[in-house]
């Protein structure tokens, strides 16, 4: 280190504590806080001042700290949500506040939201929403849609007592792990590493497609200070491939002589963290050679293209089919026929937390500490890359600071681990906020052609769909998102002549896996635009022709599936006719005294298959009570921010006959949680809350077994005893008196619950899914016409729950999931090598996202516990058609391509008035 | 590599005149642009420079000391003419980098995009330099000429910039757009200061366009066909635009660009009459 900078020493109060420091000429105050300070409650999402997730006060005002030089901290007093937490009085209600409106998802961004909020209560104890956003616009959250944020934060100094729930099924309470939350000590990723733990940084490639050879590493590590280690292919002692569908595995964990995306690993280096933290991964000696590469589909399946994996000719990777009577003879005898074409983006989840963990090797297993969606998936992954016994690999889930579905693939972990295992040394990562947006898995682009008929009085006829899914280098999920696209274009409708079919098809682009959704948000997107068209062209009300052919029990599906029970689509629809109709009056009364500014209504439905398609996907709930009365959950259905840990809890809380507040719950650390399954498809509150629900009936069951109790019986859990109270007679169970296991409990269970599907067969027909969710949304949007800007003033989301286990979470899930729809539909598009970043890439702020009304339909499902269903994807699947809906409506210029940019906006309505 | 934080304009311009350094205020440049890799310059941070603090009415007009964040300005009292300046000031990026910024520091950084540059220019505002050969203004439009490039000699500061005063009863606007309410880097802005005479006729007008060239430009043309004109009934012409070489990219495309701005314009310069008087 430079001796002059050694004997700079920075000192200013730090949460009133005064401190000294010696940074680096040049590093960041977010940098400082967190790994010499220990404040690690400052979290940094983006490094660039695009994410707020790093806000402090210094002297009173909100700053990013990642774009404070520590020196200008000189003299200043910080305060970091850690240290005001403590005796704040504002910071000590906003966390109650928070708590009581479920303003905390996955966490990440909480403490950048409650520091601005304290600078802003500070000033203005009663403030209004829109002082709110002002104040705190410049925090992103990709989770809550903000709705609950303002509301706590409005009501911080107001906020009555919240109410004391059991915690029954159906009760709306707190979150069980929303205290680490808000106050800043929730771990994630990248809050976990031992002090001393080496960095490691990951060489890329800089071009979509490229050779490279690699120049003499052993000299370049010999001459550059304080580097341990260097990773390449020579290390793996398994195999240099993983993938979440085992039959498609392709990605290597480094590409080995030519990389196919812009952003694919060729190597790791680690190093001392001093080193490292200027690491100039240019210095690395690597030549690179730029291959000609494919972009898009229509490349890709060009005559001359490069092919990307041998086996894929013309670089399709897969196709889904789905068949149902005849869908062309239908379209040629239809009385009326509506066609388009459709196309979307790239979709970048864009979570605050960027990829982070850190592993070590402990008795000579490695464990592996990180976010991740899917810790047994990691593990299996993990087990065949470093090719040892999956008994010595332990996969330690960090908290997770979003996921939405790319962190159901490995990122860190291989890299870590292989270091871990080289160096003997435990070994630290945190992607960049460019390296995740590089190298981690996209929304699949869709181009859609869809061709609908229908009779004169309204009933669909055929439906004849056609997707091209852009799927990048490797497979990752899109064999699930051609699979899944088929099986859910129709929409929840009964559509007698069907055919669909979706192709995935390899580019030079980062891997397009899984995002919420599955690839149903982009074929909604033209099914539901399409139906509006239709019904214009009947001359039906759209909301009535949705329900005129909307599924219904004992109705068949376009996989010939019927369900005599449970089709809560048609509620969903009812639900919102009050709201259509209100609202298209009152459209109509604006649109006739105002010009430029046009308001429009629009509706769209949608429904999700819970769980894998036609594959087995189990999930095993575990629980113990130890001999002084304490009741273990072992939880291990991944908590993203949804509230799985409540939900389960609260399930099985139920099903035994407790308080969930008696619960201790142990997360999904694959050395002591049994596999609850990966956290997508929709199938944790439906999937691992039967597992849950069984649980708990299973140890009730033992409990009043044990003094033959009736099913009706009581039961509470005390200092070491169970007391049974069945009706008149009570009996009491002395928990020292039974025997221990080896894990310390005298009572336990342990149950496992996979959905009961079919396989489909080669025309799509069976049994895909256990259940279904469905949705209806309606939003209201306004539309400058001269600039093309759409402002959505509000939306009323009608969702069949089945049985709303928390209400709370539900509408949490609701209006986070509007939020990341009206995000693809109005501003995001991932440009690989253009929008790597935050202030390129754009996600909805707190100022873009209007109220929300959530109508929760319960429509019970004869499979689901208590009656649940799936809610995680429906909520942004009928968001986007929606929205393009409502611009038809206000301005009748029907946009076919998102997002819906103001340029793509104003000149969808010069092409309609010729130029004007 | 050092990290100097001088306290007086000579201390900071005696280091400058020994070593070549790279500037540091706000730091909402300095960050995001930095590579992570060695720092090759030590940093000069001029945040505490007593002469670069503060801002003050001096015979010359309003003097902004190069260290005045835009939260400062935002807050300020100041006459009806700074009202494009004060919008923009609560529209760049977010509270937080309000904050951390300054309005020098904007100008400095010369992206296109930059959201001080139009009101600067329908302010007529002047950059004030220090140097070793002693101090000097430029108009902003003469300091900053191109993407990334100002006209700054070495060993030279940016101190303040300075606005003369404008017509009493001139008033402005300031209009942003962009494809979401917060942390958003304008698709196009434009700025306008207008007076209107006693029969409501504009007899002051300037108007500026940022994002739609590489440096935020003036339409002089327009500014002296509205001399005249009820701001009510604008007529704003192809030729008035011609100064204005809009790119396309991500945001949108350059057609789009130019009529937004022509939209924008009519709508700033609405809003400046409605505040007149």
């Amino acid at each position: 280190m430079d001796k002059q900078v050694a004997q700079t020493m920075t000192k200013f109060l730090l949460n009133d504590q005064n401190v000294s420091v010696h940074p680096r000429v040049g590093e960041r105050l977010s940098h400082t806080l967190r790994e010499a300070l220990g404040q690690r409650d400052v979290k940094i999402g983006c490094d660039a001042g695009d994410c707020g997730a790093c806000t402090v006060l210094i002297d009173g005002a909100p700053v990013c700290a990642c774009l404070t030089a520590t020196h200008q901290a000189a003299g200043r007093h910080v305060e970091t949500l850690g240290g005001m937490i403590q005796t704040d009085v504002d910071a000590l209600r906003l966390a109650e506040s928070f708590q009581d409106h479920g303003a905390a998802q996955c966490g990440i961004c909480t403490p950048g939201m409650m520091v601005s909020a304290v600078a802003l209560l500070r000033q203005t104890p009663a403030p209004s929403s829109d002082q709110v956003k002002d104040a705190l616009g410049g925090v992103l959250c990709r989770c809550t849609g903000y709705r609950k944020i303002i509301d706590a934060v409005v009501t911080a100094n107001a906020s009555p007592p919240s109410e004391q729930h059991d915690g029954t099924v159906g009760s709306p309470i707190r979150r069980l792990d929303g205290v680490n939350k808000v106050n800043g000590s929730e771990t994630f990723g990248d809050d976990v590493a031992p002090a001393d733990a080496l960095v490691l940084r990951v060489i890329r490639s800089p071009f979509a497609r490229a050779g490279f050879t690699f120049g003499d590493i052993a000299q370049w590590q010999a001459q550059t200070p304080g580097i341990e280690a260097v990773l390449t292919p020579a290390d793996i002692a398994g195999k240099n491939l993983f993938g979440v569908i085992p039959a498609f595995a392709d990605q290597p964990v480094f590409a080995e002589s030519e990389t196919r995306f812009r952003g694919e690993a060729v190597a790791a280096v680690v190093g001392q963290a001093d080193a490292m933290v200027d690491f100039d991964v240019t210095s690395f000696p690597v030549k690179w050679s730029e291959l000609p590469s494919v972009q898009s589909v229509t490349e890709a399946q060009s005559k001359n293209a490069p092919q990307l994996h041998p086996g894929r000719d013309n670089n399709l990777m897969c196709a889904g089919f789905v068949k149902q009577g005849d869908a062309e003879q239908a379209l040629a005898s239809a009385d009326v026929w509506v066609e388009g074409r459709f196309q979307t983006g790239f979709v970048e989840h864009a979570y605050i937390e960027p990829e982070a963990g850190y592993a070590e090797v402990i008795n000579g297993r490695v464990e592996v500490h990180a976010c991740t969606q899917a810790p047994v998936m990691d593990l299996d992954a993990l087990e065949i890359i470093l090719g040892i016994d999956r008994k010595d690999i332990r996969i330690v889930p960090t908290g997770v600071g979003g996921g939405f579905g790319s962190k159901l693939d490995l990122s860190v972990q291989p890299y870590l681990a292989l270091a871990a295992l080289k160096t003997g040394k435990p070994v630290r990562i945190t992607y960049s906020r460019t390296e995740s947006m590089q190298s981690t898995t996209k929304r699949h682009p869709s181009d859609i052609l869809l061709k609908i008929g229908a009779t004169h009085d309204g009933r669909i006829t055929g439906f004849d769909f056609s997707g091209d899914f852009n799927t990048g280098a490797y497979a990752s999920w899109g064999p699930t998102v051609s699979n899944r696209v088929p099986v859910h274009a129709s929409g929840p409708y009964r559509i007698p002549n069907y055919r669909a079919e979706a192709r995935a098809i390899h580019t030079h682009n980062p891997p397009s896996g899984a995002f919420r959704g599955f690839g149903v948000p982009q074929s909604a997107i033209a099914q539901e635009s399409l139906f509006d068209e239709l019904a214009d062209k009947l001359g039906i009300d759209r909301l009535e022709f949705r329900l005129l052919n909307a599924l219904e029990d004992n109705m068949p599906t376009v996989c010939g599936q019927v369900f005599e029970q449970g089709v809560g689509i048609k509620a969903c629809l009812e639900a919102l006719r009050p709201a259509w109709n209100r609202e298209r009056r009152a459209v109509r009364a604006f649109n006739k005294v105002v010009t430029v500014h046009k308001r429009g209504v629009g509706i769209a439905a949608g429904w999700y298959g819970c769980g894998n398609t036609s594959l087995p996907n189990p999930s095993t709930i575990k629980a113990g009570i130890r001999c002084d009365g304490t009741l273990v959950l072992h939880q291990g259905a991944m908590d993203i921010g949804q509230g799985a840990n409540t939900v389960i809890s609260q399930v099985f809380a139920t099903a035994l006959g407790i308080s969930v507040h008696q619960l201790q719950l142990v997360g999904a650390d694959t050395d002591v949680t049994p596999d609850a399954g990966k956290t997508s498809a929709s199938r944790q509150t439906y999937v691992s809350g039967n597992a849950a629900r069984l649980s708990g009936e299973a140890m009730r069951a033992d409990i009043l077994k044990r003094v033959n109790a009736s099913a009706t019986a009581k039961l509470e859990i005390g200092e070491g005893v169970i007391r049974v109270t069945d009706g008149a007679s009570e009996h009491i169970i002395e928990l020292g008196a039974l025997p221990q296991d080896d894990e310390g409990y005298v009572l336990r269970s342990q149950e496992t619950y996979d959905p009961p599907t079919k396989p489909l067969d080669e025309n799509g027909q069976g049994v895909p899914y256990a259940q279904f969710g469905y949705t209806a949304q309606l939003v209201v949007v306004e539309v400058d016409t001269a600039l093309g800007t759409v402002t959505p003033i509000k939306f009323v989301a009608a969702h069949d729950v089945g049985k709303a286990i928390n209400p709370m979470l539900v509408e949490g899930q609701v209006q986070g999931g509007i939020a990341q729809g009206l995000g693809m539909a109005l501003m995001e598009e991932y440009i690989p090598g253009r929008t790597e970043n935050l202030h390129d890439y754009l996600i909805p702020t707190m100022g873009d996202i209007p109220p929300i009304e959530t109508l929760i339909i319960e429509v019970p499902d004869a499979h689901g516990p208590y009656g649940a269903k799936g809610l995680g994807e429906h909520v942004l699947i009928p968001t986007a058609p929606a929205i393009l809906n409502a611009i038809k409506d206000a301005t009748g210029a029907r946009l076919t391509q998102v997002p819906a940019t103001p340029a793509r906006v104003r000149a969808a309505i010069k092409d309609l008035t010729h130029g004007n | 590599m050092d990290y100097f934080a001088p306290t007086s304009l000579n201390d900071a311009l005696a280091l400058m005149a020994s070593e070549n350094l790279k500037i540091i205020a706000g730091g909402t440049d300095f960050f995001p642009t930095r590579a992570p890799a060695p720092l090759q310059q030590s940093l000069l941070d001029v945040t505490r420079i007593d002469e670069l603090a503060g801002f003050g009415w001096t015979d010359d007009g309003l003097r902004i000391g190069a260290a005045v964040r835009w939260s400062d300005i935002a807050k300020a009292d100041l006459p009806t003419c700074f009202a494009g300046l004060q919008a923009a000031a609560r529209e760049v990026g977010s509270v937080q980098i309000q904050n951390s910024g300054t309005i020098v520091g904007n100008i400095c950084n010369a992206s296109p995009a930059a959201d001080g540059m139009p009101p600067l220019l329908t302010l007529g505002a002047e950059v004030e330099l220090a140097g070793p050969t002693g101090t000097r203004r430029l108009p902003v439009e003469d300091f900053v000429t191109g993407v990334r490039q100002i006209q700054l000699e070495p060993g030279e500061l940016v101190t303040g910039v300075l606005i003369p005063r404008l017509p009493a009863h001139s008033c402005a606007a300031f209009e942003k757009l962009g494809s979401r309410k917060y942390l958003v880097i304008s698709i196009t802005m434009v700025a306008v200061v207008i007076g209107c005479d006693a029969a409501g006729r504009i007899d002051f007008a300037r108007v500026a366009v940022g994002a739609c060239s590489p440096v935020a430009k003036r339409l002089i043309a327009l500014e002296e066909a509205l001399i005249g004109q009820n701001p009510r009934q604008l007529m704003i012409s192809d030729q008035h635009l011609a100064p204005l070489s809009p790119i396309s990219d991500i945001r949108a495309d350059a057609a789009y660009r130019i009529e937004a701005v022509a939209e924008q314009i009519t709508r700033a310069i609405h809003k400046a009459a409605d505040t007149d008087g």
